[in-house]
């Protein structure tokens, strides 16, 4: 008899899900301007969640107005008063976590592992960190008074809804901004439970509006005159976009784009604890990561040890509904998404790379991907260059460290990177010679919202979290 | 100088004795175990926290229990034990829960040398094994002939099972060879009278490192199990250091084909716990180990809340200290 480990289902009846959710605009949920909606699906089971209002070019209007008008007299609020929203907030956060987490991976897909101990955990962080910031900005370095810019327009991706939602209001709001705020369209329930929480909050009416849609809705909100500040999440493409749009107006931007992270294993590494870290690099939220570790750099003398290991461990991996609580592998979010893993996967098999993956049954509704590896991978294949955003990784070796610094930074990306050795004078040299945003060592995936978050090169530009985080809210 | 017995399978000898090499001298084995890969320790208390996390219910915890049960050398190590106390404790052993005759019977009773002989002549008849203690446990601080003989002793009144300490002085002064030879020399005492069980004391090595060091000492000596602590230092049994354990015998499997057990002890007192560690077993080196002759839990008060969550699972009640007896 083996150890069979029988369903643990989350309870669903924790969180209460509306058939229809308009846009929230000056502090009032309202439809969208002739009347038009998209439905939200779970992407485990292709079940329709809810019906969510479209905005349109004049719904964003309306938004960046009621944003602007509460803008006044957010910004004049002293610091303090400004941290009593957020650190209410945070609170309001940390009380309904089991709801929203449910909430988050009925819409998203991923395992309530993750929305549990990562997701709403680090949600309440980033809000309470910069609930501490908003009377303290006279010391950020910033000089006396530093001034808000006015109204942020901010667009999230679909990977960590209410993450990046916090990544993006908390230092808004900190800094005294007002927001109007698209959440991705596969997405938008967490961001509309969110709009109700600031109501629970007494949050001035207009300070945070959120205008749900598709991404002619985001298109509209970055372009709208009234909007002061830019910010985006998401894919490289877009980010492109935006900057074209962006460029000759006096908005300020951030863009956080796409990756294709190097996770670099010399033979000094603590193995086991390695092969976790390439687990949690890849396969964390379903490799739907931007700064996934999607390379993995081998140190050709411990590569058949290594791969052996890594190939045991992804036979554990437990690939099922993401509301049972042992699931460590849960759905794509979207048929779209799916195709594109899909697609570039199979590039990675005709151009000669070899694939493997452990024996994995996949649920027959819903939009999944075994988790994969390919070996015999080089710098030229499609797999090693392209984001996949998706749980497939790329391995490939290398023989010194110079060889490993240049294939790492052989990317048009530049957002991540791990070092694994137990050699802390390489691990260091080895770090101030990568061109990422953020250099793990001996960990992967770990964040908090007192470090700064951003990228090299085609991975954007601005920091996220911590006091450079501030910078971008700010008018210096 | 000794020679090398075989942990087990017929082979097995053969397969150790391809490992010669590294146990031929001081330096020799030294080089091998400070060429072991290192353990980065936030990474490795991480991976066994998250695997605390998982979700072992209904029939999955039923299986989990009497799993446990089953995995329980039943320990008395006192200064006060009597006769009475062991022929107690070797009557719960056989016979857990009176009032169900279903639930299974622990692995063995452990004691000091001197009770073996009453707790043999209490389990005669049953599949209980009877384990010791010995080499001059719980400190080890004794001349080797005294610890080979504490040894004899307890074989020669019926034990099964032999539970020696490392000597922690030697390892942590680096003499590691020292402490191979102690534990060969104690294995041969063994012979295939008794299964020898090596404790690490791994509150006392401190260091992850140093743990997963003194788990290929003990494997590379013959031990047919490596055991985490005595149960009487400050820090015992943790899912840390036993899934490091675990990850040891899967790597010595790979290299060697030789399966050793592992027994966690001290400090684990709630279904909670053992069933966390049933899940590090489980998903560490899988279904081969999750058997009492290839793990074990050495524990006391472990027992009663197994069974009471045993009578609940059954009854759908919680029932209470006195549903249960005391040892």
């Amino acid at each position: 008899m083996s150890f069979t480990y029988a369903p643990a289902l989350e309870s669903r009846s924790v969180v209460d899900i509306a058939s229809s959710y308009g846009l929230f605009i000056d502090g009032e949920f309202t439809e969208a301007t002739g009347g038009k909606v998209f439905k939200t699906v779970s992407p485990s089971s292709e079940e329709v969640l809810s019906e969510v209002a479209h905005g349109s070019a004049e719904d964003v209007d309306r938004a960046v107005k009621a944003a602007r008008k509460a803008f006044e007299k957010w910004s004049a609020l002293p610091g303090a008063e400004r941290a009593k929203y957020l650190f209410r907030i945070a609170r309001i956060i940390q009380e309904r976590s089991r709801e929203l987490a449910v909430l988050e991976t009925l819409d998203n897909g991923k395992p309530i592992k993750e929305t549990r101990d990562a997701d709403l955990p680090l949600v309440a962080a980033h809000f309470f960190y910069y609930a501490g910031w908003a009377d303290k900005l006279d010391h950020a370095g910033y000089g006396a008074n530093p001034r808000p810019l006015g109204v942020a327009g901010q667009v999230i991706p679909w990977n960590f809804p209410l993450l990046m939602l916090a990544w993006k209001i908390a230092p808004a709001l900190a800094t005294g901004n007002t927001v109007v705020l698209k959440p991705a369209e596969t997405t938008p329930l967490s961001a509309l439970f969110f709009a109700d929480i600031c109501r629970q909050a007494g949050l001035p009416k207009g300070v945070v509006n959120i205008v749900t849609g598709d991404g002619t809705t985001g298109a509209a909100l970055v372009a709208h005159e009234g909007v002061n500040k830019v910010a985006f999440t998401g894919s490289t493409a877009v980010g492109k976009a935006i900057a074209r749009t962006v460029a000759g107006s006096d908005k300020k931007l951030t863009l956080e784009l796409g990756g294709k992270g190097a996770n670099i294993v010399f033979d000094d590494a603590p193995i086991d604890q390695a092969v976790e870290g390439i687990v949690q690099g890849i396969f964390f939220n379903q490799g739907q990561v931007c700064c996934a570790g999607s390379r993995l750099l081998v140190q050709e003398s411990i590569q058949d040890e290594l791969l052996d290991s890594l190939k045991r461990r992804l036979s554990t991996l437990r690939l099922g509904d993401p509301l049972d609580k042992n699931t460590d592998i849960g759905a794509i979010n979207s048929a779209e998404q799916l195709a594109r893993i899909t697609e570039l996967a199979d590039s990675g098999e005709a151009e000669g790379a070899e694939r493997w993956a452990p024996a994995c049954e996949l649920p027959e509704n819903g939009y999944w991907f075994a988790p994969t590896l390919f070996t015999n991978v080089t710098q030229a294949h499609r797999i090693a260059r392209e984001e996949i955003f998706g749980p497939v990784l790329s391995v490939l070796s290398f023989r010194t460290p110079g060889e490993a610094v240049a294939k790492a930074n052989n990317s048009q990306y530049g957002l991540s990177a791990g070092i694994w050795t137990e050699k802390g004078s390489r691990m260091l040299a080895v770090a101030s010679k990568l061109r990422a945003g953020v250099v793990w060592a001996n960990t992967f995936n770990k964040f908090d919202p007192t470090s700064p978050f951003g990228g090299f090169k085609e991975s954007g530009f601005g920091r996220e979290g911590g006091r450079h985080g501030l910078e971008a809210y700010l008018d210096v | 100088m000794p020679t090398t017995v075989p942990a087990h399978g017929n082979d097995a000898a053969g397969r150790l004795t391809e490992l010669a090499d590294v146990t031929a001298s001081d330096s020799a084995l030294r080089r091998f175990l400070h060429g072991l890969p290192g353990v980065d320790a936030v990474g490795l208390e991480a991976r066994a926290a998250s695997l605390g996390t998982r979700s072992i219910k209904t029939t999955a915890k039923a299986y989990a229990i009497d799993l446990a049960i089953s995995m329980i050398d039943l320990t008395t190590l006192e200064g006060a034990d009597t006769p009475g106390k062991v022929r107690a404790l070797a009557a719960k052993a056989v016979n857990p829960d009176p009032t169900d005759r279903t639930t299974p019977r622990t692995a063995a009773v452990c004691v000091y040398p001197d009770m073996v002989a009453t707790a043999k002549a209490a389990l005669t008849g049953t599949d209980v094994k009877v384990a010791s203690v010995a080499t001059a446990f719980p400190a080890g601080r004794a001349a080797l002939p005294v610890k080979l003989a504490d040894t004899r002793d307890a074989i020669a009144a019926g034990a099964d099972e032999i539970d020696m300490v490392i000597d922690r002085g030697a390892f942590l002064a680096g003499r590691y060879m020292d402490v191979f030879e102690e534990i060969r020399a104690v294995k041969t005492e063994c012979g295939d009278k008794a299964r020898l069980k090596v404790i690490f004391e791994t509150g006392e090595l401190s260091t992850y490192d140093n743990i997963r060091r003194a788990s290929w000492i003990g494997m590379l000596a013959g031990a047919d199990f490596i055991k985490t602590s005595t149960g009487k230092v400050a820090v015992n049994a943790t899912p840390s250091n036993t899934l490091l354990m675990l990850e040891a015998v899967r790597d010595f499997r790979a290299l060697t084909g030789v399966q050793i057990g592992v027994k966690p002890a001290g400090g684990i007192r709630t279904t909670k716990d053992a069933i966390k560690f049933l899940v590090l077993v489980n998903e560490t080196v899988g279904e081969d180990w999750l058997d009492n002759h290839w793990f074990r839990f050495g524990a006391s008060s472990l027992l009663n809340d197994l069974l009471m969550q045993r009578q609940k699972l059954s009854t759908g009640r919680y029932s209470g200290p006195d549903y249960v007896t005391v040892d």
